[in-house]
C-alpha cells in the first residue's frame, strides 16, 4: 500500500463519520466569519432556534465593506457613509455579540482581511480544518491545513454542528522545481501555474504545492500561492509543514504555548506527504524559468510573462476559446499582438488577501523608494491587510516611502479587490492590481484589471505602464 | 428547503465559458442581509446597459437587447444552458439565490466550479453535468426552435428533449435524497451529535491545543 498525501492525513484526522451514501462528515476546527456571507447563516440559526455548537472555534472580523479612509474609520461603524454597507457591518457586530463569538471590530487594531488576520493571530494552525464563507480561504492551506471556502448554508451548518457534509477530493501535486529568479515571487508562480493548467485545471482536486521553489518561500509567499488555488479551480491548496511554518506560528496569540507547543510541533512535523504517496495528477513547473506575470484578459488563466504580447484570436483553433479571447480583448480595450508593456494604466492597487502582508508591502516599497508615481496615473492605493500589518509597516517607515512616492496609504480591508466599499475603478480604466480576480466588473463597473505581484504593481505605478520590475531593481 | 422532483421549462442558452459568480450577481448586491430579492439583479452587468445599484427599481433601467434573458423567445425560462466551468470564482451563495429568485430551477453545463455546484443543492436548484457533445447538441436545438423546453426527472436522473432524446446524468445519492425530499441537512447532521461528541473527546486527547475550552 502506498503512503499518504498531506491531504489524506488531514482528511483522515478529521473524519467523524463515513455515511452509507458515500458522503462524509468532517470536523471543522476553525471557522472565520465576515460580514458578507454570514448574516443569512445567523438568521437561519435564529429561525430554527439553534445555537452554535462551539463558540471558541469561530473568529470574526468585518473586511469586505469597510472604508479605507482615515476619517471614516476613526468613527467606527457609524462612520461608514454607505448606509447598506453600514447595516451589514453592524449586523455582524450584533450577531457576534448576541451569540458570543469573538470579533475584531472595525476600531480594533487586530481587524483586517480574514485571511490575513487568521494566520497573523495564530488562529490558523498546521493540521487544522478551516473554513470561511469566502473562496480565498484556500490561503490557510499554506500552513499544512485543510482550508477551503464554503457557501452561506454551509457557514450555518458549521456554526450549528461544527461539521461539514462533504466528499473527499482527489490529490494533485504541483511541483515547482529550481530556484525563482530575483524579482519573481509567489504571485508569479501561481499565475504561471494557472496559465498552465487553466481556471478549471484543479477542479475536484486538493492541490499540494511542493518542490524546491515552494520550500524556499516565506509563509507570505506560500499564502499568496494557496490563496489563488481557487483561481485554478481547486477549493483547497496546501503546503507541507516545515521549520519556516513552525517559526511563523510560534508566539502568536492563538498558538499553543509551553508543553502543548512542544506536543503540537511534534505532531505538525508529520504533516507532509509520504515519499511513496500517490497523486492522481502531478504538474511539474520549472521555477527558474518563470518571469514576472501579467494578466491581459478577464480570467486569471489569461496570463503572460511581462515581455510577451497579447494573443491573437485568429491563432486559436477552438471556437469557444477564440470567442473568449475576442470578448476579453474587446472588454479590456486591447488589440491582438499588442506588447504587454504598452498597456497604459489609470490606477494601481496594492492590497487584498493575496498580497497585503508585510512582505508584500516591503517588496513594493523597495521598488518605489526614491521614485515618483507617473503623472498619468489617477490613483495608486496601498491598503494593508490588517491593522497590525499597517502598524508594522509604519514602524518600518514604509508608509512614508509610499506617500513620498505619491501613493495613498490607507486603512486595512478588502478595498479595491472587489470594490464593495468606495474604492473602485471607473469604466474603462486599467488597473495594475495585486488582487486575485480580473473578472469583468470585479473592481468596478467596466473596470479593466491586470493581476500582478506587488513589485510589478509598484513598477507599473512608477512607469505608468507595465514594465519588468527587474529593470527597476537593477538601476 | 423546496423539493425538487421533476421539472419542465423553457431553456435559455448562455453561450460563454467560465461564467463567474461576480457575473451572476455583482458585488454591490451582496450588501443585502437577506436571502431573497436578488432576481432583478441576476447577470446585472450583462442584462442592463447602466450600472446597477442596490434597492433600485430595475423596471426603468435600459436593458441590453443582445442578452439572452432579455429576448422575448426566452421569457419565463427556468432552465439555463451554459458552458464549461460555470459558477467559478467567489463562494457567494447569492449566486444560486439570484438564479432561484429569477426563476431558474436547473442549470446544465459540461462542468461547474465546485463551491457553486455545492451551493445549488442547498437551495433546491439542480446543476446537471452533461457531456460537452450533448451540451453542443442542446445549444443547436435551442437555437433552432423557439419555445424549446427540456424535461428533467431527478428520481430517474434523466434529461429529455422535445424529440424524445434521453440523456442520463449522475448525482450524489446524498444530494439527490435531500433534494427529492426537501431535507435540511443541519437536522440530518444533528442526528449524529453523539458521533461528533465522541470525535471531539478522542481528538482533544491527541491535539488538546485545538480544544482550549475543554481544558
Amino acid at each position: 500500500m502506498s503512503g499518504k498525501t498531506l491531504y489524506d492525513k488531514l482528511w483522515d484526522a478529521h473524519l467523524v463519520r463515513q455515511q452509507d451514501d458515500g458522503s462524509s462528515l468532517i470536523y471543522i476546527d476553525r471557522q472565520l466569519l465576515h460580514e458578507v456571507t454570514s448574516p443569512q447563516a445567523f438568521e437561519g440559526l435564529r429561525l430554527a432556534g439553534r445555537k452554535p455548537w462551539r463558540l471558541d472555534a469561530n473568529l470574526a472580523t468585518p473586511d469586505h465593506n469597510v472604508p479605507t479612509t482615515r476619517t471614516e474609520r476613526e468613527i467606527g461603524v457609524e462612520g461608514i457613509e454607505d448606509p447598506i454597507s453600514k447595516i451589514q457591518v453592524q449586523t455582524l457586530d450584533d450577531n457576534c455579540d448576541e451569540f458570543g463569538i469573538t470579533e475584531f471590530k472595525m476600531k480594533d487594531i487586530r481587524q483586517g482581511i480574514v485571511h490575513v488576520v487568521g494566520p497573523e493571530q495564530g488562529a490558523t494552525l498546521p493540521g487544522m480544518t478551516l473554513v470561511c464563507g469566502d473562496s480565498h480561504t484556500s490561503t490557510h492551506g499554506a500552513f499544512g491545513a485543510l482550508a477551503h471556502g464554503i457557501g452561506t448554508s454551509e457557514v450555518e451548518h458549521v456554526l450549528a454542528t461544527q461539521c461539514l457534509v462533504t466528499k473527499k477530493m482527489k490529490n494533485m501535486l504541483v511541483r515547482v522545481d529550481g530556484q525563482l529568479a530575483p524579482g519573481v515571487t509567489g504571485k508569479d508562480v501561481v499565475l504561471a501555474v494557472i496559465g498552465e493548467i487553466g481556471t478549471a485545471g484543479g477542479t475536484g482536486y486538493a492541490v499540494e504545492f511542493g518542490g524546491e521553489a515552494i520550500r524556499s518561500l516565506s509563509m507570505e509567499g506560500r499564502m499568496t500561492i494557496c490563496n489563488m488555488a481557487i483561481e485554478a479551480g481547486a477549493r483547497a491548496g496546501m503546503v507541507a509543514v516545515d521549520q519556516i511554518t513552525i517559526d511563523y506560528v510560534k508566539g502568536r496569540p492563538f498558538a499553543p504555548q509551553g508543553e502543548q507547543w512542544e506536543q503540537a510541533v511534534a505532531y505538525w512535523k508529520t504533516l507532509h506527504s509520504d515519499d511513496d504517496a500517490e497523486f492522481e495528477r502531478v504538474v511539474v513547473v520549472d521555477g527558474a524559468a518563470i518571469k514576472p506575470q501579467v494578466t491581459w484578459g478577464t480570467s486569471p488563466e489569461m496570463v503572460l510573462p511581462v515581455d510577451a504580447s497579447v494573443p491573437d484570436p485568429a491563432q486559436e483553433a477552438d471556437p469557444v476559446r477564440r470567442q473568449g479571447i475576442e470578448r476579453a480583448l474587446q472588454y479590456m480595450g486591447l488589440s491582438a499582438n499588442q506588447p504587454i508593456t504598452s498597456i497604459q494604466l489609470d490606477r494601481v492597487f496594492i492590497g487584498s488577501c493575496t498580497n497585503s502582508r508585510i512582505e508584500d508591502l516591503r517588496e513594493a516599497a523597495a521598488v518605489v523608494k526614491g521614485r515618483k508615481v507617473a503623472a498619468s496615473l489617477k490613483q495608486a492605493l496601498v491598503v494593508p491587510g490588517s491593522g497590525l500589518v499597517k502598524q508594522q509597516a509604519e514602524a518600518e517607515g514604509l508608509d512614508k516611502v509610499f506617500i513620498e512616492a505619491g501613493l495613498e496609504w490607507r486603512e486595512p480591508g478588502c478595498s479595491m479587490c472587489l470594490a464593495m466599499n468606495a474604492d473602485k475603478l471607473g469604466s474603462g480604466e486599467h488597473c495594475a492590481s495585486t488582487s486575485n480576480r480580473n473578472f469583468e466588473g470585479r473592481q468596478g463597473f467596466g473596470g479593466r484589471t491586470h493581476l500582478v505581484s506587488p513589485g510589478m504593481a509598484a513598477a507599473a505605478a512608477i512607469a505608468g505602464h507595465f514594465v519588468d520590475v527587474r529593470e527597476l531593481m537593477a538601476s | 428547503m423546496r423539493k425538487f422532483e421533476q421539472h419542465q421549462g423553457i431553456v435559455a442558452p448562455l453561450d460563454r465559458a467560465n461564467v463567474d459568480t461576480d457575473m451572476i450577481i455583482p458585488k454591490q448586491f451582496l450588501k443585502s442581509i437577506k436571502r431573497t430579492g436578488f432576481g432583478p439583479n441576476l447577470f446585472d452587468e450583462l442584462r442592463y446597459l447602466d450600472e446597477g445599484q442596490p434597492d433600485q427599481d430595475c423596471s426603468q433601467r435600459p436593458k441590453n437587447p443582445d442578452f439572452v434573458l432579455n429576448q422575448a423567445r426566452y421569457e419565463g425560462a427556468s432552465v439555463l444552458l451554459a458552458r464549461e466551468n460555470f459558477g467559478c470564482g467567489s463562494s457567494r451563495e447569492h449566486a444560486p439565490w439570484a438564479l432561484d429568485d429569477f426563476g431558474i430551477r436547473v442549470v446544465i453545463a459540461p462542468s461547474f466550479a465546485e463551491i457553486f455546484f455545492n451551493n445549488c443543492f442547498k437551495n433546491g436548484l439542480l446543476p446537471i453535468v452533461l457531456d460537452e457533445t450533448v451540451v453542443d447538441q442542446l445549444f443547436r436545438e435551442v437555437a433552432a426552435s423557439e419555445g424549446y423546453q427540456l424535461a428533467i426527472d431527478l428520481e430517474k436522473r434523466v434529461v429529455v428533449t422535445p424529440a424524445g432524446d434521453r440523456f442520463e446524468f449522475s448525482v450524489d445519492d446524498f444530494r439527490r435524497h435531500c433534494l427529492l425530499n426537501g431535507l435540511d441537512d443541519i437536522g440530518l447532521t444533528l442526528q449524529h451529535a453523539d458521533d461528533i461528541k465522541t470525535y471531539e473527546q478522542r481528538r482533544a486527547a491527541v491535539t488538546p491545543w485545538l480544544f482550549p475550552a475543554a481544558h
